[in-house]
């Protein structure tokens, strides 16, 4: 039992990792990436939703009638989201207002509501929490990921704190919509590569033996 | 006497065509339009095409050797990409900048999806969009003709306006037809002198590796389109030979508007094509934010290329349109 929790987590941290790997939750992935601050900011509130839903909605995994579950699912995400939004609203304003419309957002971001339909309906509520801690730090680590590289080219400083000299020219478009999808396409590029040479050398491996 | 028969599949004539000798076709199309950029801007206009032509064919090789891929930069492709991003930036544009429009060019645009035939957009026009959005002043301070400027270091924003950015303004002294022809007039190295370029066009299109009709559907509908709705009293009052004569619009409708990868190839599609980037020219310059809109208006025709290209595929012998007949 406790193996396969801790196996879970690492699931969604990188073997299924929301963003690079299953293609959930682009929208706040290519919106909120231009500086590291606001990534983290939005990977931990995202991370504290999914986390509160998988445990809500596993302990009702046997009481709510299939035929309404969505409709139910989204009570339970929208009461949390709401929690979080007032929560920073009153202690990370600054944050709060860079992030914007992206905090109320959370509400459709399809991680949850994936996580919610394919995992936490169906297991314990203790592996349902370490799957949302696991999806939701994946997510945060892409967004991070991300977010660096568009900040240190795009703006010359990294969480906000200048890396190079004033004669640095940064290069605008990768803070500009473009440069998330460049950053993602260059990424999720070197992402296939390396996990098509571990598939192959796995293969190999077995053709030898 | 012993004599020798060939067995073969048609086609029996083949020309002496091939893609290095088309390639060698354009780039000696653009010296002239080069050239001119020398003459009007000074040394520094070569010394900024040079940098982009050696840096898209080292980037193109350095690529090509990374990967294991075999090296075809002497296909001249890279070449051309070189000096049409050139053509593209102004004189005064940091030769960094230049090097990163090429990487830009010829990896991400080019390479990434799969090099020479399978890029989805003019790489020169993407760099010089992604140079654009990146460091828009160095891509918009355009020097005046004649200035002296250094030939490697940095310049002082010393910018005139472009004569599209005076015709938007409807400024008082207009540059003169003759200077507008001839290129003595403020915009990128390449651009200036429409009659260098239409030297270019005239020798490609007599070496048959362009046709006219996307030149002329683009020319004439930028024509038509400025003459209703671009004069300043009113409709028809137009200056359709200006706005003909100025811009990218030369350089854009002969050497990028007929890319052979990003432009349609069945003829109908090539019309609507040329025709698109019209409409989208006119609609940018005379609406839009920017005063030149050649280069956007290409690129965004090139997105809708490959659907140009499906809906005027032409009927194939024995069937019928949308069905396969028995």
């Amino acid at each position: 039992m406790k193996q396969s929790v801790w196996k879970t987590f690492f699931n969604g941290l990188l073997k299924e990792n929301p963003t690079l790997v299953l293609f959930l939750g682009m929208c706040p992935t290519l919106a909120v990436t231009t500086g590291v601050t606001n990534a983290i900011g939005m990977g931990l509130s995202t991370t504290a939703v999914l986390i509160c839903s998988n445990i809500v909605i596993s302990l009702l995994r046997n009481f709510i009638p299939n035929k309404i579950r969505i409709a139910a699912y989204i009570v339970v995400i929208a009461g949390f989201v709401t929690v979080v939004e007032m929560l920073m609203n009153a202690y990370l304003p600054a944050l709060a207002g860079s992030l914007g419309i992206y905090i109320p957002l959370i509400v459709v971001n399809c991680i949850i509501l994936g996580r919610a339909e394919a995992f936490a309906s169906k297991n314990t509520v203790l592996s349902s929490a370490f799957d949302g801690a696991g999806m939701g730090l994946g997510f945060t680590g892409a967004l991070v990921l991300i977010s660096s590289v568009r900040e240190i080219l795009g703006a010359g400083s990294f969480a906000g704190i200048p890396l190079f000299g004033p004669t640095f020219q940064p290069v605008t478009i990768m803070i500009l919509p473009p440069g998330a999808f460049l950053t993602l396409g260059v990424l999720l590029a070197i992402i296939n590569i390396i996990s098509n040479k571990r598939k192959q050398a796995k293969e190999d491996v077995q053709h030898d033996s | 006497m012993e004599e020798k028969w060939i067995v073969s599949h048609p086609p029996h004539v083949a020309t002496k065509d091939n893609l290095s000798r088309i390639m060698l076709h354009v780039v000696i199309a653009l010296l002239p339009a080069v050239l001119a950029g020398c003459l009007v801007f000074g040394l520094r206009a070569l010394i900024v095409t040079l940098t982009c032509v050696i840096s898209c064919v080292v980037f193109e090789a350095l690529w090509q050797k990374l990967l294991k891929k075999p090296v075809t930069v002497s296909d001249l492709s890279a070449v051309v990409t070189g000096i049409l991003l050139a053509c593209n930036l102004p004189v005064s544009i940091p030769l960094w900048m230049a090097v990163i429009g090429s990487f830009f060019a010829i990896i991400v645009v080019k390479q990434f999806f799969g090099g020479l035939g399978h890029n989805f957009m003019n790489p020169a026009l993407g760099a010089r969009a992604f140079l654009l959005a990146s460091w828009a002043l160095a891509m918009t301070s355009f020097p005046a003709p004649g200035t002296s400027l250094p030939l490697f270091g940095s310049v002082d924003a010393v910018s005139a306006a472009t004569p599209l950015a005076l015709y938007a303004e409807n400024a008082e002294q207009l540059p003169t037809y003759l200077n507008l022809f001839l290129g003595n007039i403020g915009g990128c190295i390449g651009e200036t002198s429409a009659l260098a370029i239409l030297i270019g066009g005239i020798y490609l299109l007599i070496t048959k590796v362009i046709r006219l009709r996307v030149p002329v559907c683009f020319l004439a509908t930028v024509a038509l389109g400025t003459w209703i709705f671009g004069g300043h009293e009113g409709w028809f009052t137009g200056d359709w030979l200006y706005q003909l004569l100025s811009g990218g619009l030369m350089l854009g409708a002969f050497f990028m508007a007929t890319d052979y990868t990003t432009t349609p190839f069945t003829p109908k599609g090539q019309i609507y094509f040329g025709i698109g980037c019209g409409i989208i020219t006119v609609l940018i310059r005379l609406w839009g934010g920017y005063p030149e809109g050649t280069s956007y208006a290409i690129l965004l025709m090139n997105i809708v290329t490959p659907l140009i290209d499906k809906a005027t595929a032409p009927r194939r012998y024995g069937t019928k349109f949308g069905k396969e007949v028995a």
